[in-house]
């Protein structure tokens, strides 16, 4: 007969299970524009436990072994830790180290300074630190940016959060993702030569094979109005459906699609199959765009308390930026409506140009090889 | 001028929610030689083989030998010393079987008991029933299931399990067992008659009688039976004068007597151990020339309360409700972390606490919650039947 001794639980003691300090380090980010500044401060015994840091085996730290090891724990520290903003990463690292007492035992604390290459309204912020070691480590983040601050705790199930965006106070808030919006779709030259594309035409009449000046504004604005209405409605359906995560598509398959659709658009303008109800592919791609546009916001990240307002910020951004572009075309291209000029180079030679450009999107996205990687600006 | 209040208001939320963090300014030190962190192998050597095992453990993680080894040491590291990140470490150690679907038996086991830890009960009975669906001898994962069955009040359940361990460990291990279950339904003098009687036979390790004369200490302790139960605690501690669960227990029963000073001597070197700084304080509390201690220790019990809440640990919501109803007299948050705690676990000293907090808050939900699992269990213990029978004052 085996003997059993028992291996008695913390359960039976319930309390004592949370005594001492479970590890957690604390993680300062203060943002100014794109530069970040920060402290992070780890405990001595989690860097010991993950790096080794008691040289002579006596059991304690000296400050001349952690300091032998500074480079060692800044390199650890900075391999697990990633910012980013408006999509792109923020160059960080670590200036120096410190050592500050906390109610567990001392820490090491490092100055972190770094900067990001665009400053979106949020902060995307990764965390790896000691998971591997201690899966109960947390990470205690403190954003500070506006002169408010906002907190997140990071674990082994979540290694990523989105922080800021929502500080500044709701008009700031909103402000900064109209912002967003109206460049999203300025730099998104997919979008734009859709839309363009769309509205070359409206100029025009297409009677009897062939195109004719409109007679009057007023009809010109009117088809104009018909398309911008249809495609905005449709891209602000399917970009709050994916922004709040009801429907979800891959995003190659989406990227594609959009390249496709700015093919088929302009390829109409040359070879005309559909005349009157352009306002109805405006629709239906547009329903396309708004998943696009929504993969751009995935990337600036929305703050978890006030999607709402955000998101609402982003869509009339978007809007505004398509106003400018139809208020800077329609009254040129009605100018130039009567002349060889605008059917044969603008209308035809344009829109050849617009295929060529998004057949390499669509072979590049599709394929995902990067022909024209200065182009893809998606 | 407006303007300068609301940035001191910003200034002191901010700072009162860095506190949980306690950022200072930092320094650098002066000199090479100056010791800045003694590491837990300092204080006790034998600690400095989880080091050792964990190094080798790192060349081969897939040795589930080598891993179960340092888990279940971590594991034990951190009932004798209190200290949660042993359970991390134990967790660590447990990776590559931590989030499989189907680990082998013994992951199984000490996952099961780390996720217990962390008040993962069902996690933890999932785990426990897997295992021993494949292996329904396996002691080790009877005597957890039924402490976690205990814990959550489900007896009947829990005695079946006991019994299985007849042919599978010793006479007072399952005795043991059984009474834990038994003297919190309605049996406590036979239970405590049959633990008096197993141990009065020789045998067993330091460890498991130390167990079980903390049982028979506690069950004496609930039907009023002080002297009987200062002896068995005393004989706990002579084998085991470290046991963080048996000092607290024997804590709560000094402080229970009104013998706060001898409770507070208990505890003179337990302020690392936050549920035994708990005891401390309260004992303080009620000693006139520790004023300045009970200060300091108050502070330092809010601040551990504040650093947990911020990383989100939910597993001592017994203590908290504890803390803040006796040393804050804060009555509405105690009532709502002591119901809140009862809704998890169910052991006596939960009973006790939620009971305390109805009496104090007067509210009438809770009192019904204490009284009709009295009624239903037939839980002998003087000091909860004491508060359910008073208003409160």
């Amino acid at each position: 007969m085996k003997r059993l001794i028992p291996m008695l639980l913390c359960v039976a003691l319930a309390s004592p299970a949370w005594a001492h300090k479970a590890s957690d380090a604390y993680l300062t980010v203060e943002r100014d524009g794109v530069n970040i500044s920060g402290r992070w401060d780890i405990a001595l015994r989690d860097l010991d436990l993950a790096l080794g840091l008691d040289a002579n085996g006596d059991g304690q730290l000296t400050w001349g072994e952690v300091r032998a090891r500074q480079d060692a724990i800044a390199a650890l520290a900075m391999a697990r830790l990633a910012l980013s903003s408006g999509g792109e990463k923020c160059a960080m690292r670590a200036d120096g180290m410190q050592i500050d007492a906390h109610t567990d035992g001392a820490y090491a604390v490092l100055a972190l300074s770094g900067s990001c290459v665009h400053a979106g309204p949020t902060v995307t912020v990764e965390y790896s630190l000691l998971f591997d070691v201690d899966p109960q480590h947390r990470g205690l983040l403190n954003y500070v940016d506006e002169g408010e601050s906002r907190s997140a705790v990071f674990s082994a199930d979540r290694t990523r959060q989105v922080v800021g965006g929502d500080t500044g106070g709701p008009l700031a808030q909103f402000a900064a993702y109209v912002h967003e919006g109206v460049w999203h779709i300025w730099l998104g030259f997919d979008h734009i030569l859709f839309l363009v594309s769309l509205l070359l035409p409206a100029v025009l009449v297409r009677r009897d094979g062939a195109w004719k000046a409109a007679a009057s504004f007023q009809d010109a604005f009117w088809d104009v109005a018909r398309i911008v209405t249809a495609f905005t409605l449709a891209h602000s359906i399917t970009l709050t459906l994916a922004a709040l995560g009801i429907v979800s598509l891959p995003s190659r398959w989406v990227e594609s699609a959009i390249a496709l659709s700015v093919v088929l658009a302009a390829l109409n303008n040359i070879f005309p199959v559909v005349a009157r109800g352009r306002w109805i592919a405006a629709f239906a791609f547009g329903l396309l765009h708004g998943f696009g546009f929504a993969g751009a916001l995935a990337d600036l990240g929305l703050p978890a308390g006030s999607l709402a307002l955000s998101l609402a910020g982003f869509n009339v951004g978007v809007e505004l930026g398509q106003l400018a572009i139809v208020a800077a075309f329609l009254p040129l291209a009605f100018a130039l409506r009567s002349t060889w000029a605008y059917r044969r180079v603008v209308l035809a030679g344009g829109s050849a140009v617009i295929v060529a450009i998004a057949g390499v999107w669509l072979v590049e996205r599709a394929f995902d090889l990067p022909l024209f990687v200065a182009l893809a600006a998606g | 001028m407006r303007r300068d209040w609301k940035w001191m208001a910003v200034a002191i939320v901010t700072a009162v929610a860095i506190n949980g963090g306690a950022l200072a300014a930092p320094y650098t030190p002066a000199d090479d030689g100056i010791v800045l962190e003694r590491l837990p192998e300092a204080l006790d050597p034998a600690l400095a083989e989880l080091k050792r095992m964990r190094a080798a453990l790192r060349a081969n993680p897939n040795d589930l030998d080598h891993a179960a080894r340092l888990a279940r040491r971590c594991i034990e590291a951190a009932r004798e010393t209190g200290d949660p990140r042993f359970l991390g470490q134990a967790q660590a150690a447990l990776a590559p079987w931590w989030a499989a679907a189907d680990p082998p038996p013994p992951a199984l086991l000490l996952r099961a008991t780390v996720k217990q830890s962390q008040h993962d009960f069902s996690g933890a009975l999932a785990d426990l029933d897997r295992l021993l669906a494949v292996r329904a001898g396996d002691g080790q994962a009877l005597l957890t299931r039924a402490t976690i069955l205990t814990v959550l009040g489900r007896y009947a359940d829990a005695q079946r399990d006991c019994a299985k361990l007849v042919r599978l460990a010793s006479g007072l291990v399952t005795t043991t067992c059984l009474a834990g279950a038994s003297s919190l339904n309605g049996d406590a003098a036979g239970a405590y008659r049959g633990l008096v009687q197993a141990l009065a036979r020789a045998g067993d390790t330091a460890g498991t009688r130390a167990w079980a004369l903390t049982l028979a200490a506690e069950i004496a302790a609930r039907r009023g039976e002080a002297g009987a139960a200062d002896i068995h605690f005393r004989e706990a501690l002579a084998l085991d004068p470290r046991d963080a669960y048996l000092v607290a227990a024997y804590a709560d029963f000094l402080l229970g007597q009104a013998r706060a000073r001898e409770a507070a001597s208990l505890l003179a070197d337990s302020a690392k151990n936050d549920a035994l700084l708990l005891r401390l304080a309260l004992a303080e509390r009620s000693l006139p020339d520790k004023r300045s201690e009970f200060a300091d220790h108050r502070r330092e019990l809010a601040d551990r309360f504040a650093a947990a809440r911020r990383r989100g640990d939910t597993v001592h919501l017994r203590e908290e409700a504890r803390f803040r109803l006796d040393v804050e007299n804060d009555i509405p948050a105690a009532l709502v972390l002591a119901k809140a705690n009862w809704n998890v676990q169910r052991e006596p000293a939960d009973l006790r606490i939620l009971a305390a907090a109805a009496r104090a808050s007067g509210e009438n939900d809770a009192r019904r919650t204490v009284t009709d699992w009295l009624a239903s269990t037939r839980l002998e213990d003087v000091a909860v039947v004491a508060l359910a029978e008073r208003r409160a004052p």
